[in-house]
């Protein structure tokens, strides 16, 4: 294969899929390569996407399936690159398999190992992010592309111990001969002519942040949380509920700015927050009539287009209440309820307020592992771990080795829209380079 | 064309879409009833008929049921369509004998509070789609040359951008520039943040690269006037003005990249904006630093969101707070001792280096006041000089600053001009008047029209590195076009039937692609033709022609007829949903509407059912008449904002249509408020809401249509849509309202007029059907006076559809004649 017109893009997200899609249509050979098991990233995990509030996985099924399914198009799932050596337009990249234990050939996804796992939901979900539960053997999400099933090394009895009851029990449950504890990590080589970066984002678990609670208190989460707890296909089916008693959450309050623009931990701004708090009170008040949300700001950050008019909407239409302050502490009351001691800056009042759920905004970061990948791939990041671009105004999707490119949050804080744009623009840079490199050569 | 001796075999696959269509509409009941409409052997139900399971359902159940059809009813076929049709097709099932039913976005989500009545609904919607899934044919693709070169029209910093991007791929850009001098906006603003960089400066490679590049035709001074064609196969003019005189360009592109750019509103009458100098906006502040005018400057006042933010224009114009930051900042280096308000309503910078800009700003001494947006500040002239007083909202206090300096932050707006270019290219402008993408989230720089990209300010305010990836976004989008030889369109074209077609000519005069042409077979033997790569498949032609002589493959008037008549079945209602509305939707803006109606959750009674045509102008007016028959008390014909057909003159035909209708129901005694029309754009979720609305409530105070009383009349108005002449005169004056302006009452006292002598005409000759008799025989039958007789019965003689039967003695007596 003629590594010029090959392209490596790293990074199964929104972004990383349109990149993917995008070279894949013009020809070019694509390799998308994705650490976890399923390519979809944090899209995937959303509920509704603002300021439409279209069904976010109903809308990126399909480029997730078009691109799984393209034959310019080699997802590589599961799998994280390793080592890269040459330079534009003749890379050589290493990329590491790791064992799911499950032919991807013969498994249909039918869920029977899951199903028959012995611990089964034992374990929390990373994807439900640690509202759910999931055994040794699982699939990732229900729209997982590939849709196949994965066992976990670490937890699995018959691979950490050996053992699994007579016979490991997945095995015994698939049809089709799948499970495959034979399967080894992988080396696969790679030539490639450019590479694209669009490794994502990770959220902030603010433990540290103790006066907040978070981790001590059962009905403080996050906002990926949230968004997996109101997502219909998520650990409670859609109910807004107290994690204490599993009673319904009748009020809500989104506390943002949580790790952001604070100079002990992320000073820069997360971009996403303010409009998917709005969002998110939006979805409770459309689950029931009796939701109240209140959203704590500094500043709503409602800045890209049809933005604004949605804030007006979530004030008017949905009955969101906006208070400016940024809470003092949040405790927990004798029902398990958070109570948020603010001072409200507009009117200079100090007030406590009883919630049932209280929803940290929190900082997002670039992915963890960008440090490696960086070292790696020899590229330069900035203090906080976004990838450094080669000028920032007229080289925006270059990063600082030739050849590579980067698209989405890895990049900077952005939405959905800005990093599908972003992600054609480092494809339009990859094609650009590749096409130039073999009219030269 | 038909299939012929081959039984039907329908699968259903109902979605639950998560809880989106299950949470309101009962799935599995739906399921059921599926199971014993005709045709319907195998069904199923798929918590995401789109996903991987989905689809791998949809291709398996084909060869294991033997299935030949395929209906989805899930969210919106604006969506999915193409997926379902690839999982068909990968089945070996041609795509085109799939259909798709809309119980997401028209159903399940717009009637959220009647869960009973959308279930009711999506099961009649589910027959709809199955019994015209019985009538689809197989079709197949055309596949096109592409010309690889492209149109940039633009050459700001995207415009230019994009045509070097594409450029060194090696594919020939056009970059038409409307100015004399390129680099757009950027040639006058100062510096650009990061870096301070002077703006026109960091401009001047491209712009030389630009003008050296061998594949890059540059045209200044130049304005497109004329662009015909479609994806792969545009037919652009260019006008370039040059010393007073006009030259033409006419070139051939593959793709065009949208790339205008914008302006910056000024706001005339806030703040003392055109009363005083010392008030400008940051646009005029960075002109006036970039030719080193501004003068030594102390007490600077900055005022934010001057016009945006819901006064002048809806929306937040992204770039402002940090331009007001970068200039803060700038002002201050100039002058230590200066001081700098910025005075905002919420300081709205993101990201990174926006946020440490901020951060930096205060650390130089700039200062923020957040001004409360009920009390806006108030720019006055006091003691000599300027003065900025308002509330500060975080302090409570009232305050008032000096100042030498207003500047007004005011948000980037589109060009007047763009109204021309959108028409020409027939793409929309959205509600806040820049260009429309084709989806928000996941296709933000492409536009609906296949072939068509957009990118920077044009599309909506943004700084300059949001650009730039968006102009070698749009260079990579162009390219996955321009890379091809080929590309496949869609086989939705006209057929015209030569056994039928009379050579008339209507259809190729409104063709608006020109993609009809008349052959003559013989002497005085002329037939229409469609040309299947030209057409684009928009029907207009086929509700026109007097004759009915033309079939829109995949949007048959069989396949129509079929979905009107099942749309209400009386004997399978379990709710009584009265009035029964059934409305047609053009592909582009109304069914787009209806779904976006949907996304927002607009709710809205569930009487309406939609059927989806490619354009208004397919809406045949047997259509509007058809349903009467069939238990509908209204009927709803809906499409684009006139100017604004993504075929360009399809809604006119519909308009007119409608009008004729109309009065042919005013004239058969039938109220015509039952039949509507509206105009509802792709983005106007609300106001389709409000159509339905209007038309439940303003239907149901006509009562229910009584079928039975009404039956002799409805015949009556079927014949006068089903009548060549008059059909014939419909097509011609719709036409011709799109260059004429003719007034409402000129149209209504014109259809009066011939729809009189039609019925006229229609009632003399079924009179002389029966029995004899003369003039003044017919003039006494028909109480109309003897000369209003003779003007309706003259073209009748004249074609022989009256004849003398016999003479008594002077007085001849007329009997139908032999010719109709």
């Amino acid at each position: 294969m003629n590594g010029n017109k090959c392209v490596l893009v790293i990074g199964g997200g929104v972004a990383g899929i349109q990149a993917a899609l995008d070279l894949a249509e013009q020809d070019f050979k694509v390799y998308l390569v994705e650490k976890t098991s399923s390519i979809g990233g944090r899209m995937a995990q959303l509920d509704k996407t603002f300021p439409t509030n279209d069904c976010s996985i109903c809308i990126l099924a399909p480029k997730m399936l078009e691109c799984f399914g393209h034959e310019n198009i080699t997802v590589l799932s599961y799998a994280e690159v390793k080592e890269v050596s040459g330079e534009k337009g003749d890379f050589t990249v290493k990329v590491r398999k790791k064992p799911r234990y499950v032919d991807e050939e013969k498994c249909t996804g039918c869920s029977a190992c899951v199903d028959a796992c012995l611990l089964k939901d034992r374990f929390l979900d990373e994807f439900d992010m640690g509202l759910g539960k999931r055994g040794a053997a699982y699939l990732p999400f229900a729209q997982a592309v590939p849709r196949v099933a994965v066992i976990d090394e670490e937890r699995c009895l018959f691979i950490t111990k050996g053992k699994c009851g007579k016979a490991p029990a997945c095995k015994e449950a698939c049809e089709r001969d799948a499970i495959d504890f034979e399967q080894k990590e992988e080396e696969v080589e790679l030539h490639v002519g450019a590479i694209i970066v669009a490794t994502g984002l990770d959220v902030y678990e603010p433990y540290e942040i103790e006066e907040y609670g978070y981790g001590r208190i059962e009905n403080v989460i996050t906002g990926l949380q949230y968004e997996r707890m109101i997502n219909a296909g998520g650990p409670t089916g859609g109910h807004l509920v107290r994690l204490s008693d599993g009673k319904p959450a009748k009020r809500l309050a989104f506390i943002l700015c949580v790790g952001s623009r604070d100079l002990k931990r992320c000073p820069y701004c997360s971009s996403v927050c303010c409009m998917y708090a709005t969002k998110s009170g939006m979805l409770a008040r459309e689950h029931e009539e009796d939701m109240e949300s209140f959203v704590f700001y500094t500043d709503i950050r409602a800045f890209g287009r049809g933005f604004h008019e949605y804030i007006e909407r979530g004030m008017e239409e949905y009955g969101i209440n906006f208070v400016r302050a940024k809470p003092g502490k949040i405790t927990e009351n004798a029902n398990k309820s958070p109570v948020i001691w603010y001072e409200d800056t507009l009117t200079g009042e100090l007030k406590r307020m009883e919630v049932d759920l209280v929803i940290l905004a929190t900082a997002l970061m670039p992915s963890k592992g960008v440090e490696e990948l960086a070292t790696t791939l020899e590229v330069e990041l900035d203090e906080y771990g976004f990838l450094k671009v080669k000028d920032p105004l007229y080289a925006p999707v270059d990063t600082t080795r030739e050849g590579i490119f980067v698209a989405g949050f890895a990049q900077s804080p952005k939405d959905i829209t800005d990093s599908v744009a972003q992600a054609s623009g480092a494809a339009g840079r990859a094609g650009e380079v590749i096409s130039f490199v073999s009219l030269k050569s | 064309m038909t299939m012929t001796n081959e039984e039907v075999r329908i699968g259903v696959f109902v979605c639950h879409c998560g809880t989106n269509i299950g949470g309101t509409v009962d799935v599995p009941s739906v399921v059921e009833y599926a199971k014993g409409l005709p045709g319907v052997v195998y069904t199923e139900r798929n918590l995401y008929t789109c996903s991987d399971e989905g689809v791998t359902a949809i291709k398996n159940a084909i060869p294991e049921h033997g299935l030949n059809r395929v209906v989805v009813a899930s969210c919106t076929p604006r969506t999915h369509e193409p997926l379902f049709r690839r999982a068909c097709q990968e089945a070996g099932l041609n795509p085109y004998l799939f259909d798709f039913v809309n119980i997401r976005d028209q159903c399940s989500w717009v009637h959220m509070k009647e869960p009973e009545k959308a279930t009711e609904k999506a099961k009649d919607l589910v027959r709809m789609g199955v019994v015209r899934a019985a009538r689809l044919e197989p079709l197949e693709y055309i596949n096109i040359g592409v010309e690889n070169t492209t149109m940039v029209i633009g050459a700001g910093v995207s415009g230019m951008t994009t045509a070097l991007s594409i450029a060194n791929r090696g594919f020939d850009v056009y970059l038409v520039e409307k100015e004399a001098e390129i680099g757009g906006m950027l040639r006058k603003i100062n510096t650009l943040y990061p870096g301070n960089v002077d703006a026109f400066a960091s401009l001047e490679p491209a712009i030389k690269k630009v003008k050296e590049h061998p594949r890059i035709k540059l045209f200044t001074s130049s304005l497109v006037k004329r662009v015909d064609g479609y994806v792969g196969n545009f037919e652009v003019t260019v006008v370039e003005k040059e010393n007073e005189e006009e030259k033409e360009h006419n070139f051939k592109v593959g793709t065009i990249v949208v790339a205008t750019g914008a302006e910056v509103l000024k706001p005339d009458g806030l703040y003392g904006y055109s009363e005083y100098e010392e008030v400008m906006t940051q646009m005029e502040l960075e002109e006036k630093l970039k030719e080193k005018k501004l003068g030594e400057k102390r007490e600077v006042v900055m005022i934010q969101c001057v016009g945006s933010r819901g006064q002048k224009v809806a929306y937040c114009s992204r770039i402002c707070c940090a331009v007001a930051i970068k200039n803060a900042i700038l002002l201050k280096g100039k002058n230590p001792d200066a001081n700098i308000h910025i005075l905002h309503n919420g300081i709205h910078v993101f990201g990174v280096e926006y946020e440490e800009l901020y951060r930096k700003a205060m650390e130089t001494g700039v200062r923020f006041d957040k001004y409360s947006p009920e009390k806006p500040p108030e720019v006055v002239k006091e003691d000599g000089g300027l003065k900025v007083k308002f509330f500060s909202e975080l302090v409570r206090e009232e305050r008032e600053y000096k100042a030498d300096l207003v500047v007004l932050s005011t948000p980037m707006v589109q060009h007047p001009d763009a109204i021309d270019l959108s028409k020409l290219l027939k793409v929309p402008l959205g509600l806040d008047g820049f260009f429309f993408e084709a989806h928000v989230k996941l296709r933000p720089i492409d536009f609906s029209t296949d072939g068509i990209f957009l990118c920077g300010t044009a599309h909506s305010p943004k700084f300059v590195p949001e650009s730039v990836a968006e102009a070698y976004g749009t260079a990579s989008r162009a390219s996955t076009i321009l890379t091809k030889s080929e590309v496949q369109t869609e086989g939705i074209v006209s057929d015209i039937s030569q056994s039928i077609c009379k050579g008339c000519g209507l259809c190729a005069e409104i063709c608006e692609y020109g993609a009809i042409k008349i052959n003559m077979y013989g002497p005085g033997e002329f037939g229409a033709e469609a040309n299947r790569a030209l057409c684009k498949g928009c029907g207009t032609c086929v509700g026109a022609c007097p004759y009915q002589a033309i079939t829109q493959r995949h949007f048959r008037d069989d396949q129509i007829l079929a979905q009107v008549k099942s749309a209400y079945v009386p004997e399978e209602e379990r709710i009584e949903i009265r009035p029964r509305i059934l409305a047609f939707c053009c592909n582009w803006c109304s069914y787009a509407g209806a779904d976006m109606a949907g996304v927002s959750r607009f709710q809205y009674p569930p009487n309406a059912k939609l059927i989806r045509v490619m354009c208004s102008g397919r809406i045949d007016p047997w259509m509007m008449v058809e349903p009467f028959f069939h238990h509908a008390d209204g009927v709803l014909v809906t499409g684009c904002h006139i100017g604004d057909c993504h075929y360009v003159v399809g809604n006119y035909h519909a308009e007119m249509r409608v009008k004729f209708v109309q009065k042919l129901l005013e004239f058969a005694g039938i109220d015509p408020r039952r039949l509507r029309l509206g105009w509802i754009s792709a983005a106007e979720g609300q106001k389709f809401k409000e159509l339905i609305e209007g038309a439940v409530n303003e239907i149901k105070e006509l009562g229910p249509f009584e079928l039975e009383k009404h039956y002799d009349a409805l015949v009556t108005v079927k014949e006068g849509v089903n009548n060549p002449r008059l059909r014939w005169i419909v097509g011609k004056i719709a036409e011709t309202a799109r260059y004429v302006k003719l007034e409402e009452k000129e149209i209504d006292a014109f259809f009066d007029e011939i729809i009189r002598s039609e019925f006229m005409a229609e009632k003399v000759t079924s009179m002389l059907e029966s029995e004899e008799s003369t003039i003044e025989g017919i003039s006494e039958m028909l109480s109309i006076p003897v000369q209003d007789v003779l003007k309706y019965v003259a073209p009748l003689m004249d074609r022989g559809a009256m004849q003398i039967s016999r003479m008594e003695g002077k007085k001849p007596f007329f009997i139908r004649g032999r010719v109709r």
